[in-house]
């Protein structure tokens, strides 16, 4: 019998020739990822439990972006807690200053195509872009697995989403995701896995990946995963192994179900409020008065999403009275987007540059909004109250369509999009 | 068989981790302090109003969003008894089960029921409203495990020689 | 009887020819302006307090969002909504994540000889251009913006007589420093400050910036330099004319005369909680610090950014720092990037926001927490001004906050 990617996986780190869905198995954790929100809880937790030492400290990466930098007084608590437990444990890969943590996962390395991955966080998922196993768990269950370095998890169906073709110009792969969601629902693909191939998965970038990855949550996905290839070896700056050439689905793999599209059927789309399924075409929408753009977040704040929203903005200016705030997804990408111009075309364009971070997307500062304004930003949840109050309409977009939102100053298609 | 009867608060679908406790509040030091948020986005008094032993009766997908431990548990700490929902995002039903929060998956009841009424919770069983017993199913052995375990923390207690 | 630069702004705008310290007069505005520290205020009282109100003149207005940027909380996104609806509803000039207002208004709005009403103590930066700059309460300001005018009690003058160049690896903020720790902090109350003589001439405008803005630290009303060739280039080169160029008459009349040698000054620093609490920066060497604050509209100008990236490039900023670098406006940003002084910071590991008032007013970025440290350009260093009321703030030159980042703790750029 076959096996789907997120098995093949799964068993290999197992020692196991197979699994499958439904198997209640143990797993040995290859990374984790600890947020600076979640630090002092799982500090407390590990305390708590009788541990005295992390299993592997080369395994364990602690990242400060949610409160990075502070914005309330008891912030800088977090970070003196991470530092004290940096120094307890002796761990050695932190990053207090560097961006999102989603982004450096992959970015600085720690995640390889086929490692097993857990995170304090939801959109841990995003490694799948490398094709790794990685999803978000609790506080509670990273102490457990900081002491031990496993976990148990149940081996999730798996839904495979085919897309073949070529996306049209100013379709971006937040279009398809969001529309993959919005196909789906919300809770579309609770305890499953997704598994994406076709030839516009092949074409897409692995920062397009990421995007995707990164948003699989909201249809309520365990994991997403890509096959790894040439793009994703470039990334991660290895050569591909046997097992991770071979993650490939089976052809007589067990799939829940199928989904297939025509990548040039794809068309620019938006989450509208307040749920990430409630998916229309940006062209129905157009000309609904805006008062902020937010180009940033773990799903689209990376260098060809800046990239993009520079072209849409070059040589424009941002409506008046309506602002743009520009959050890069980390240092690197801040760097490169200075090194090529495009901060420097947004900055010209009027736009509000702020340091790396959550920004925004985790509604602690960053462009927090009140009753009566309307948003539209790149990021992956629309939920009530998410950026302000419960009356603040948050629609979520490519960095193309949020860019000629922001020069609109109400929402519009790019121009790239000749529809 | 274990069987409790609580006051009934009902919610809809996608009650959302941000409506539940909002990431404004999530670096406060304490879930105490932190509980009076809870559900704030959607329902501002409703945290005040929640009393020991009562249950939430909601529809699809409860929970659903990010991985914030704190959601569990400010619900834990408000005094609810169970969540009754049609079903349950992943994270969260994984982090409930740590922390000794029981979640209960039943299609119809939220169909029917009137908030402030009144529902018998027959685990592993059924809940009775109003003289009708809706069946529910039975928790898998390695999650009743953790629960008689009395949660993860007790587990690994015990697995380090501490509680024994 | 003769009259100094400040007395001849105030007769000009109370249109007589002769006034002098004490008097109080009617005074016509030329300009005002207001920031999200207190403009929601300001609209309030308009709306609620005022029968029939009008603005007399909305060209003289401008509208600055500086202060919470990007907002970090409903509230504040409320009041700053209540600011922008009245501007678009009023034509007001509004700028928003632009920069500090006072930067803002240096760069596109001041011009020699002008009297400027803004609702912030650091109003009194416009001296730097010959202007006469105070800051006001929202209820003046509101006056103003209604009927154009205000009332003025005429301050003395003090004389600061400047000579020689400061040395190299001293800065314009090590100056002010210094005199404020010699006159105090309420050194010059209700007085103006007028900068003069040969060292003044040694200044650029920008210099004369950081001078200007501290002098609300030691009590001042404003303070004034004399809008020479230098203040005229600056203007000019941003397509401006003068209101008025006026010098102080060689009979005019100052309450006390000061004269500071600029080639004496040293590196200094104000020490928590005041700022007059000034000692030679090598004194405080070796303080640990969490927190390093390079901005403010004393000094996140191009000159300051400068000094701070050659210091940090090649370098890394030490692990339990946070060093937050916030230019002082867009333009400043613009031309720090062109300049590659944002990739220095950015690989040294520095944060850099947004032009903003950022950790100066200590609100919601950089905040700093239960007995941190912070060594910071920014404008004050009182009790809990940068976040929990039991953390420290130092306050010191670009140079020496840089190298304090580098270092972990606090440590002059020489010693680096």
């Amino acid at each position: 019998m076959g096996q789907t990617v997120i098995e093949k996986i799964l068993a290999r780190n197992i020692g196991a020739r197979s699994v499958k869905p439904g198997d209640i198995i143990t797993v040995n954790v290859d990374r984790v990822m600890l947020d600076d929100i979640m630090i002092p809880f799982i500090v407390d937790k590990f305390h708590e439990m009788g541990f005295a030492k992390v299993w592997d400290p080369d395994k364990v990466v602690l990242i400060y972006d949610h409160l990075v930098p502070a914005s309330q007084q008891d912030d800088t608590r977090h970070y003196r807690v991470g530092d004290a437990f940096v120094e307890e444990c002796g761990l050695v890969h932190v990053h207090r200053s560097d961006g999102i943590c989603h982004q450096l996962m992959t970015e600085a390395g720690y995640v390889k195509p086929g490692d097993v991955v857990f995170g304090t966080d939801s959109h841990t998922t995003t490694y799948g872009c490398v094709g790794a196993f990685s999803t978000g768990i609790g506080y509670t269950e990273m102490a457990a697995i900081l002491g031990t370095g496993s976990l148990w998890i149940k081996v999730p169906e798996t839904i495979k989403v085919v897309i073949d073709g070529s996306l049209p110009d100013g379709v971006m792969s937040k279009d398809v995701i969001l529309r993959l969601i919005g196909d789906l629902g919300a809770d579309g693909a609770t305890y499953r896995a997704l598994e994406f191939c076709g030839s516009a998965i092949g074409q897409m970038s692995v920062a397009s990946r990421m995007a995707m990855a990164n948003m699989a949550i909201e249809a309520g996905a365990k994991c997403a995963v890509f096959t790894p290839d040439e793009k994703t070896a470039e990334y991660c700056e290895i050569p591909l192994n046997e097992f991770q050439r071979g993650l490939t689905g089976d052809p007589d793999a067990r799939y829940l179900k199928t989904l297939s599209y025509r990548a040039d059927d794809f068309v620019p789309v938006m989450a509208c409020p307040s749920q990430v399924d409630n998916i229309r075409e940006v062209q129905e929408l157009e000309g609904i008065r805006i008062d902020q753009v937010f180009i940033g977040s773990c799903t689209n704040g990376r260098l060809e999403d800046l990239q993009a929203a520079a072209k849409v903005l070059e040589g424009k200016q941002v409506a008046p009275f309506v602002k743009l705030i520009v959050t890069p997804a980390s240092r690197k990408v801040y760097e490169q987007a200075l090194a090529c111009g495009a901060l420097q075309a947004l900055a010209r364009a009027g736009a509000i540059i702020t340091h790396p971070g959550c920004g925004l997307c985790c509604g602690r500062a960053g462009g927090i909004l009140c009753d009566g304004e309307r948003v539209v930003a790149t990021n992956n949840r629309n939920f009530l109250g998410r950026m302000g109050t419960s009356k603040v309409e948050i629609y979520l977009a490519s960095p193309a369509t949020a860019a000629a939102c922001a020069a609109a100053g109400k929402i519009a298609t790019a121009p790239c999009w000749k529809g | 068989m274990e069987q409790f009867t609580g006051r009934v608060w009902t919610l809809g679908d996608d009650i959302d981790t941000d409506i539940i406790i909002p990431t404004e509040y999530l670096a406060m030091k304490t879930i105490e302090e932190m509980k009076q948020y809870a559900f704030s986005p959607l329902r501002p008094g409703l945290a005040a109003q929640i009393g020991q032993g009562d249950i939430i009766v909601a529809g699809k997908n409860f929970g659903c969003g990010s991985s914030r431990e704190q959601a569990p548990e400010v619900v834990k700490a408000l005094g609810v008894r169970c969540v009754v929902a049609k079903s349950f995002a992943r994270i969260f039903f994984r982090n409930a089960i740590n922390n000794g929060l029981l979640l209960i998956e039943q299609q119809d009841l939220q169909d029917d029921i009137e908030e402030g009424e009144a529902v018998t919770v027959t685990v592993n069983q059924d809940v009775e409203y109003k003289g009708r017993r809706y069946p529910i199913a039975s928790l898998p052995d390695n999650l009743v495990e953790v629960i008689n375990a009395g949660g993860l923390v007790k587990a690994m207690r015990k697995r380090n020689g501490l509680d024994l | 009887m003769g009259m100094t630069i400040a007395e001849k702004i105030i007769a000009r705008a109370a249109g007589v020819s002769q006034v002098k310290a004490g008097d109080i007069h009617t005074v016509k505005l030329d300009r005002m302006m207001s920031n999200d520290g207190t403009t929601h205020l300001t609209v309030d009282m308009y709306k609620n307090k005022l029968k029939n109100p009008r603005i007399a003149d909305a060209g003289k207005i401008v509208f600055i969002v500086d202060h919470n940027v990007p907002s970090d909380s409903p509230k504040t996104a409320a009041s700053q909504k209540k600011m922008r609806d009245f501007a678009k509803g009023h034509q007001i000039d509004f700028w928003e994540g632009k920069g500090v207002c006072h930067q803002i208004m240096m760069e596109h709005y001041v011009c020699p000889g002008e009297l400027i009403f803004g609702a912030d103590s650091h109003t009194c930066t416009y001296g730097a251009l010959g202007a006469f700059g105070t800051g006001v309460g929202c209820t003046d300001l509101l006056y103003g913006m209604v009927t154009g005018s205000s009332w003025v009690l005429v301050p003395e003058t003090v004389k600061f007589q400047l000579t020689g160049k400061l040395p190299r690896g001293v800065y314009p903020r090590d100056l002010m420093l210094t005199i404020i720790g010699e006159i105090g902090a309420n050194g010059v109350n209700y007085q103006v400050m007028e900068f003069c003589g040969d060292g003044a001439k040694t200044l650029s405008v920008n210099d004369r910036m950081v001078l200007c803005n501290l002098a609300v630290e030691a009590g001042a009303k404003t303070a004034i330099f004399e809008a020479d060739e230098i203040a005229m280039e600056y203007v000019k080169a941003r397509g401006r004319e003068p209101k008025a160029v006026f010098q102080s008459d060689p009979d005019a009349v100052y309450a006390r005369e000061y004269t500071f040698d600029l080639s004496k000054i040293q590196p200094v620093a104000a020490k928590p909680d005041f700022v007059d609490a000034v000692v030679p920066a090598h004194e405080v060497c070796g303080v640990r610090i969490d927190e390093a604050f390079l901005g403010s509209c004393n000094n996140g100008r191009i000159d300051d950014l400068r000094v701070g990236a050659a210091i940090v490039k090649g370098r890394k900023v030490a692990s339990h720092v946070r060093f937050l670098v916030v230019p002082a406006s867009q333009e400043v940003y613009l031309q720090a990037m062109e300049e590659g002084l944002i990739q220095a910071f950015m690989e040294s590991g520095a944060i850099v926001m947004n032009p903003n008032c950022s950790v100066c007013w200590g609100s919601c970025q950089g905040v700093v927490g239960e007995n941190e440290v912070l060594i910071s350009t920014g404008t004050r260093n009182f009790k809990g001004r940068a976040g929990h009321p039991s953390s420290k703030v130092y306050l010191g030159s670009a140079a020496t906050v840089a190298a304090s980042a580098v270092k972990g703790e606090i440590c002059t750029a020489d010693r680096l």
